[in-house]
């Protein structure tokens, strides 16, 4: 497998006048948990569909696992999982019936042994002892389930997943996402398709994001919340903190001030040696809100622009 | 492919629900034929109809012309109109072609199952015709059939023009397939694919009788339906059924083209 999973280059669709994903250029490797938020409409869900040939892009290239996609689809789809917008199985048959189906309907699913892995990805997703029974009766959460089962089913190098837990309660949620970080340890690759900020920040370890049909923030997300050099500290007493500190002070809000420093147990030292109160300290570090709104509304400007 | 189109099909209540309502007027209208002993003249109703009190073993063939006209392209035009966009609707659509199936290899296997659905239920409605038409009628044992033409037919005779009949009136039914798998890549609802299909047709039965229209009649697509009754002609007449089975080509060739340009290129986002 080559390093580079995913790897688009001014990809760009336009329905009409209207310009859904301009021209951007995604970088997804080999191990990555790839967390690709955006805003509803922000053209997600039409850069999914071009990942796996379902919509054809106006310009620009895609190519997943070192091939172009549409054109090597054949060869490169059946080693990727899907869940897109939704699940989506046919009612009237039972879930194994369904996956059964799905499986034969194109290369890669060997019929020899389809039996055993429906019933080991049944299980995986927690859906084991249903298999035999009608889509027709399941709740969003079941068949959300299914239709990771059905992504699932070919032990595919790279998961693309659009909104996986949606459906799903708490306890679904975490279940799902210690799946995806145990395939995620064993190789597998995950593109994690969300607007939801605390789901990407708690599995993705890179982050691109879309806002208005332009990738304006891919990296690390390590690197995106690294510590600012800055300390922050809680005291009862914030008058007496400010006037020791001085202008080291970056801010001051309440109980909370931000300090210049990088070093807590030296800010702490000071505050300390002075005898002013100190009930918590920690290094400032960005949440993956606060980079993604800063992003977000940058992008904005150059838009008006 | 093929095969799971197939399993798809036969697997779905639906299917099975439809081929028996079909074969519910046919049934009904040899019920009341036996009771009340009333066959129409000849010359009037549907084909055969009149001459199956004489001849159970006829009674397949005004099974076929009693469903032909209106029930039987209903059935065909629902079938096939669901073909795509009722994956559309349902959502599979996307997880077929990310499998990825392959759009040619889709459509081919929807095409082959529409078929076989086609071939199928006019079998059916030809078998249960026959099972209803010598129960309940009498079955001439010696080779007395009365043709349309006034000369005798050999039950031989009789039961090969019975399946050059099925093959047609199947070959008729391919145009309405067409007309309709054609639409159901348009559209992502399967009503609409259908009703699509049914409107040519309506209008196409309309034309027929106009006399304005009598330039295109030759070129509708209901225009040779009932020709299989030429059959029974002796000698068989093969100048319509020949025409009915070239136009029906033109007409599937063609939209089937339209149906594989256009679903091949589309964006698929429903």
């Amino acid at each position: 497998m080559s390093d580079t999973v995913i790897a688009t280059h001014g990809l760009r669709k336009a329905y009409g006048a209207v310009t859904a994903v301009d021209g951007i250029d995604l970088d997804v490797r080999a191990g990555d948990v790839y967390g690709f938020l955006g805003a509803n409409g922000s053209g997600k869900t039409t850069t999914v569909r071009m990942l796996l040939g379902l919509v054809l892009p106006t310009a620009g290239t895609v190519e997943v696992l070192g091939r172009p996609i549409p054109r090597a689809g054949r060869e490169v789809l059946p080693r990727v999982g899907a869940l897109i917008e939704g699940p989506a199985a046919y009612p009237h048959l039972s879930a194994s019936a369904n996956l059964s189906l799905m499986d034969a309907a194109g290369p890669g699913g060997a019929r020899r042994g389809r039996g055993q892995r429906i019933a080991e990805v049944l299980d995986q997703v927690g859906l084991g002892g249903v298999g035999k029974r009608q889509v027709r009766g399941f709740s969003l959460g079941m068949r959300q389930r299914l239709g990771l089962a059905g992504a699932l089913l070919r032990r595919p190098d790279l998961l693309v997943l659009d909104e996986p837990t949606n459906g799903l309660d708490p306890q679904g949620i975490h279940e799902i996402r210690t799946l995806l970080l145990d395939l995620n340890r064993t190789g597998t690759t995950v593109f994690l398709s969300s607007h939801l900020l605390a789901e990407i920040e708690q599995l993705a370890t890179r982050v691109g994001v879309l806002d208005r049909g332009r990738v304006v923030l891919q990296d690390d997300l390590a690197t995106l919340t690294a510590p600012t050099g800055a300390t922050v500290v809680r005291t009862p007493d914030p008058a007496r903190a400010v006037r020791e500190l001085g202008d080291r002070v970056l801010s001051a809000e309440g109980d909370r001030l931000v300090v210049r420093g990088s070093e807590p147990a030296e800010v702490n030292a000071v505050l300390v040696g002075a005898g002013v109160p100190v009930s918590g300290l920690a290094l400032d570090r960005p949440t993956l809100e606060d980079v993604v709104l800063a992003a977000a509304a940058g992008s904005g400007d150059r838009v008006a622009a | 492919m093929i095969g799971v189109e197939l399993r798809k099909l036969f697997r779905r209540p639906r299917t099975w629900i439809t081929i028996a309502l079909l074969n519910a007027l046919p049934v009904l209208v040899a019920v009341l034929l036996k009771v009340t002993d009333l066959a129409p003249r000849p010359g009037e109703g549907p084909a055969f109809l009149s001459a199956v009190l004489t001849n159970g073993t006829l009674f397949p063939l005004a099974a076929l012309a009693i469903v032909l006209p209106l029930f039987l392209p209903i059935a065909v035009a629902v079938v096939a109109g669901d073909a795509v966009a009722g994956e559309a609707q349902g959502g599979t659509l996307r997880y077929l072609l990310a499998r990825p199936a392959g759009r040619t290899r889709l459509l081919v296997a929807k095409l082959v199952a529409v078929i076989a659905f086609v071939l199928v239920t006019v079998v059916v409605v030809a078998a249960v015709g026959y099972v209803v038409g010598t129960t309940l009628f009498e079955v001439q044992s010696l080779g007395a059939t009365t043709g349309i033409s006034g000369t005798s037919l050999t039950p031989q005779q009789v039961a090969g023009r019975t399946l050059l009949s099925i093959g047609y009136i199947t070959v008729s039914m391919l145009g309405v397939a067409a007309f309709a798998l054609f639409f159901s890549t348009l559209t992502d609802s399967p009503q609409l694919a259908t009703l699509g299909a049914l409107a040519v047709l309506i209008g196409s039965s309309l034309l027929f009788t106009l006399d304005a229209a009598s330039d295109i009649a030759p070129y509708l697509p209901t225009r040779y339906w009932l020709s299989f009754v030429d059959f029974f002609r002796d000698p068989i007449l093969w100048r319509n059924t020949a025409r009915g089975l070239g136009l029906q080509a033109v007409y599937v060739v063609v939209l089937l083209g339209a149906a594989w340009a256009n679903f091949t290129t589309k964006d698929v986002t429903s």
